[in-house]
Formats: C-alpha cells, structure tokens, sequence
C-alpha cells in the first residue's frame, strides 16, 4: 500500500486507497462553488429546471434569492432565457440532470448559447452510468459527445467535490459557453483543497513504477478517474508501468499533454463513464491518429442503453470498474 | 405613447413601401429566401424601427437601447431593410443578402451585424430569450425604462418552447416584455389553421396570464396604439396579435401559403410567369394609405 501511494502526485489525497477514504458527491462542490462566484461577482446568477435541491442550487438560491430564476420543467427554455440574461450583462449557471439538460435542449445550447456567444454556464448533473438505479432514461452516456462537437463549447468533467468547487469557480471566471458534467453519488475525494485546477490543464495522478518494463497510460475523466487509479495501482502491483492522467477539461483537450504521455506509454487506456463514441476516448484517438498513431483502448459503454442497478453493479457490467480495467490493460499489452 | 400625426402616418406608410422594395431587391438578388413573412411584417417593423424604438443605429452597443428580438428568424430580409434604412449600414449592403462573405446571413448571426440582438431561425426560442432579457434587467435596475420587443411567426407558436416561455413570462410578471405575433395564417406547409390549428388564441395567451390586444398589422395608427398600451400595463408581459396579409403590397402573391419560403422568381406560377415575377412584384406594390380591414382565419 505505502509503496503505491509514492507513485501518487503530491497533491493527490494519501488517504486515496485506504478503505475509509472520504467520499462525496462532486455536486456538492459545485454547490459551494457556486455561492462562492456569487459572492465574487454579483453578475452570476442561477436557473433550474425543477432541479435546485438535487443540483445543489439550492445553496446559491438561498444566499440570493433574487439572483435566481425558477423555470419550471422546460430545459428548451431554461437554455434560451439564459441566453438572453447573458446578452444583458449577466453570467447564468443552468443546472439540471445532463439527461435533459443538454440532453433536450440540444438545439437551444448550440444556437442561443454557442453560437451567440453566449457566456452561459451549463451544468449536467446525475450524468453517467452511476446514476444507478434510476435506469437509463436518467443515465446520460451521451452528454460528453453533443456538448463537444459544438464550436466554442469547453468541456469539463471533474473528478470529486473539490475539483468540482474549483472548476465551479474557474469557469464563473472564463468568459464563454462552458459544459460542466457532474455525478450524483458520494465518490471518493481524489483531490486536496490546494490542489491546481486549471480549465484545458491535464494532470497526471499517479506515475508509473519505472522498474516496470511493460507500460500502459490510462487517462480517465469524471468520478471514474478514482476507479482508474486504483486500477493503475494494481497494475504497477502486478509488474505493469501504469500512469494514471486525470482530463477534468475534454475540451479544449491539452493536447501537449496527450502527446507526452503517449510518447511515454507502450499503449493508451481511456476511462470514462460515457459511450465509447464521442467522448473523451474519441477525443484523444482523433488527435493521435494524426500527430502519433498508437494502440487505444476505449473503455466506456458500447453503443448500448443503460439499466438500473447499484453504481458498482453498473460499473462492472459495463466494465467501466476499476477490475474491468486491469483486465483490459493486461489484454491489451499482449 | 408615441403620438402621431396624420402627416406622420402617411409618411410612415410610404417609408415602408420603400422598404418593401428594398425587400424585393434583396429576395430577387439573393435568389432564395422568404417573401410573404417580410412583406406582411413591413408595416410593423417600419413602425418600430421609425418611431417606437429607443435606438442609435450610429451606435449599435448603446446600453440604453430598447431590444428587439427576432424569432422567427426568416423573415430577416424586413429586419436588414429597416436596419438600412434607419442607417445601421448602407442600404447598397442589402443586396448582400444570403451570400458568402455577407453580413446579412440568410438567418441572422448576432455577432456578424451590430444592431442584430440574436441568432436566430430554429424556431420558438425567441420569448424565452427576450424573457431572460427582462429578467436580467430587473435584476440590474428595477426602474428601468427599456423595453423588450419579441417578434414571433403564428406558425412558430406549434413549438412548445413558446408556451414555457409564456408560463414564466406571465409568472413573472414582466411588464417591460411586448411580444408582436405576425398572425398571417400561413407556415410552410399550408395554412395555419390546417397545419395546426391556433384558435382560439387570444384565449390561450389570456389563460397564461399575458396581457392581450389584437390589431390590424398594416394600420400603423392602431399599431402605435396598441404598443402604446402595452407599454402602460404594468403588472403583465404584454402580447400583441398582429393580423397581417402575408406578401402584403403585392396582390397576387397576398394571403399564398406557397409564398413563405419562395423569392419572387421562385415562386408559384399560377398568376404570373416566373420570370416576370420580380418585375410585376414592384411594378404592383400597393400603396398603403388606407385601411386594410382583418381578414378572417379559421
């Protein structure tokens, strides 16, 4: 156990693979994050589509109640109005599940938002597989893919409360349309509260054991980053170099990033709680295919609905645990 | 209320047959593009951009300007022309329209033009936007003086986004908020009330809590009025049913659903040949002084 947790960057939580590692939901960061925008700058304000509590608005919406707008349950508008309070001075948080907002507002984001250049904030929370029991009508698997192919859009994708609360806090400050996707259930705390967030910055969590010959560089976004650390430990236990590199921004990607840990792996293994199309494994393939062709594997759900079940069930049945990803590293060095 | 004069109806009248020229230019040059939507609206957006707006075409930013939101954003060739002729940029720009390299893109982009508040074309976004505007301003300065106009299609009005809009508008209860409703009975399909039938609506928007007034959209006087009162009732959004003749000023196009999306020499064949089409379309544009009594719908 000490001898992974020297592999860990500094600002990684020691604690990481220890079973009473501390958990939360990254909701809650953003949560906080929110208020503490609000308090910096009086120009933020929120909206929620029926949503305050579950999204964690609700902290923002009781310190400035009058800086917040309840729109009922409609995403098309919710998308639209805060276009319209950006083009007035104003810098709106739209918060929903991602499943219908971007889901169902697609065309909204894209012409009221991105392509006026609107400096609006989407928030998609209960994203991914590990919403659980819910089922697949609230498992957005598709968020990732239709927010980046928008020009302009940023992507981000944090991987627990406190990246979330500093990603909350940077974007509020970024002037343009930004997606940020969130989880609903408690995940452990990877980061420390000084840890560095920086939107388009890579960071690598975990560097592999360097008296491994054979090496395989994961790079992993959202909650699931934690699965792919422990995955990465493991590895490096059972004689294989893994590196771990936490994406919290998908887009713009940092490319230079990329290209490093490539050139310094014998093969790559994404990680993320979306379709294997279209999201961050996509991502990374389009831009080495043309700079540095390399063996990719894409883990993620296949081109299949989700189901209910508890995040564990659903994380292994998809193979998106952090056993599916040994499993898929060791095959695919092989 | 904007007070106006007989003289300055008149004058009013004849600005927007100029500007209905411009807008057959424009379609013919451009070869593609809507007619009936522009030439209906003529008569209002010479109104507003004219008399009722508090605006600075020399300086498209001023933060003080009233805003006006084009929703359905086809009919944009109207929006460009008096944007032209109030001075927003030269009128020889207009035949610009639809082509590489334009300003005037075949649906508006905002961030191309100054003077253009929003992108606009998929339809039925465009309440919600001038309702998040409003929203804004309230927030900015309670005392605020702007207005917010929202120009809407009646075919644009299937959408359901509309009708979100609508609820939070009302809701929040936003006086500063005009919304103008083209009641042409035309969409791209058909006839509104085939396609899909809007009666009654005067109705519906009452039930969302909007205030509502229905008015001859080619009688600039009883438009002015209308505006006028809208801009006095202080405790609802406003709506605003114009009745209007599509393809308004040429009569045989008038009243043609197959004229929404087709520019004079594109158009239906049945009264005049295609290639006579733009010369007969200014040669018999209508004067407009007079009234056009509101015809009759579903």
């Amino acid at each position: 156990m000490n001898m992974s947790n020297t592999l860990l960057a500094q600002h990684v939580n020691p604690n990481l693979f220890n079973s009473d590692v501390e958990t939360a939901p990254n909701r809650n960061g953003y949560g906080n994050g929110l208020k503490e925008a609000g308090e910096l700058d009086e120009r933020v304000v929120a909206l929620s589509a029926d949503l305050v509590g579950s999204t964690k608005t609700n902290i923002f919406a009781e310190a400035f109640p009058q800086r917040f707008i309840q729109v009922g349950i409609g995403e098309q508008s919710l998308a639209s109005v805060a276009s319209g309070m950006a083009a007035m001075g104003k810098i709106p948080f739209i918060a929903s599940y991602a499943m219908f907002s971007p889901g169902r507002s697609w065309e909204q984001v894209r012409t009221t938002i991105a392509y006026n250049g609107s400096n609006v904030k989407i928030i998609g929370a209960h994203s991914g597989i590990s919403v659980g029991p819910d089922g697949a009508t609230h498992q957005a698997i598709e968020d990732i893919a239709i927010m980046r192919v928008i020009p302009r859009m940023v992507v981000i994708a944090p991987c627990d409360v406190h990246e979330a609360e500093r990603a909350t806090l940077a974007i509020a400050k970024y002037v343009g349309p930004v997606y940020m996707r969130l989880a609903r259930e408690n995940t452990p705390v990877i980061t420390t509260i000084g840890s560095p967030f920086e939107i388009g910055k890579a960071d690598i969590y975990l560097t592999r054991d360097k008296a491994h010959k054979k090496t395989v560089g994961i790079i992993s976004t959202g909650t699931v980053t934690y699965q792919a650390l422990v995955a990465g430990r493991t590895l490096n236990e059972k004689g294989i170099g893994a590196s771990v590199m936490h994406m919290a921004t998908i887009k713009p990607l940092d490319k230079a990033a990329v290209l490093a840990f490539a050139q310094e792996h014998d093969v790559i293994v994404t990680v993320e709680e979306h379709q294997r199309m279209g999201g961050l494994g996509s991502s990374v393939s389009e831009y080495l295919s043309e700079v540095f062709p390399k063996k990719i594997l894409r883990m993620g759900v296949d081109d299949v609905f989700g189901q209910s079940g508890t995040p564990e069930e659903l994380l292994a049945h998809y193979k998106i645990d952090n056993a599916s990803i040994v499993e898929g590293a060791q095959k695919f060095l092989q | 209320m904007h007070y106006l004069t007989d003289e300055d109806v008149r004058s009013l009248e004849l600005k927007a047959n100029e500007i209905r020229q411009s807008v057959i230019e424009m379609l013919v040059e451009a070869g593609s593009g809507h007619t009936a939507g522009p030439l209906g609206m003529a008569d209002i957006f010479t109104l507003l951009y004219f008399e009722i707006l508090r605006h600075n075409p020399k300086d498209p930013f001023w933060e003080d300007r009233d805003r006006l939101i084009l929703s359905n954003g086809h009919i944009c060739p109207i929006l460009y022309a008096v944007m032209a002729h109030s001075g927003y940029f030269p009128v020889s720009e207009l035949l610009t329209l639809r082509k590489f390299g334009s300003r005037l893109q075949g649906h508006p982009h905002k961030e191309t033009l100054p003077g253009i508040e929003t992108s606009s074309g998929p339809l039925g976004s465009g309440v919600s936007q001038a309702v998040g505007m409003a929203l804004a301003e309230r927030i900015n300065n309670p005392y605020s003086s702007k207005y917010f106009y929202c120009l809407t299609g009646d075919g644009e009005l299937d959408c359901g986004q509309i009708w979100e809009a609508m609820m939070l508008g009302g809701k929040e209860k936003l006086h500063n908020l005009i919304v103008i409703v083209d009641r042409n009975g035309i969409q791209i399909d058909g006839y509104t009330k085939d396609v899909m039938p809007l009666e009654p609506l005067r109705e519906k928007f009452e039930s969302f809590n909007w205030d509502v007034q229905e008015v001859d959209g080619h009688n600039i006087r009883s438009i002015n009025d209308a505006i006028g009162k809208a801009q006095a009732v202080y405790s609802q959004p406003s709506i605003i049913i114009a009745h209007t003749i599509p393809s308004k000023g040429i009569d045989v196009f008038e009243r043609d659903f197959r004229w929404h999306g087709n520019p004079p020499g594109l158009g239906p064949e049945d009264f005049v040949k295609k290639s006579e089409q733009a010369a007969v379309a200014l040669k018999k544009l209508r004067t407009l002084n007079g009234y056009i009594n509101t015809h009759e719908y579903e």
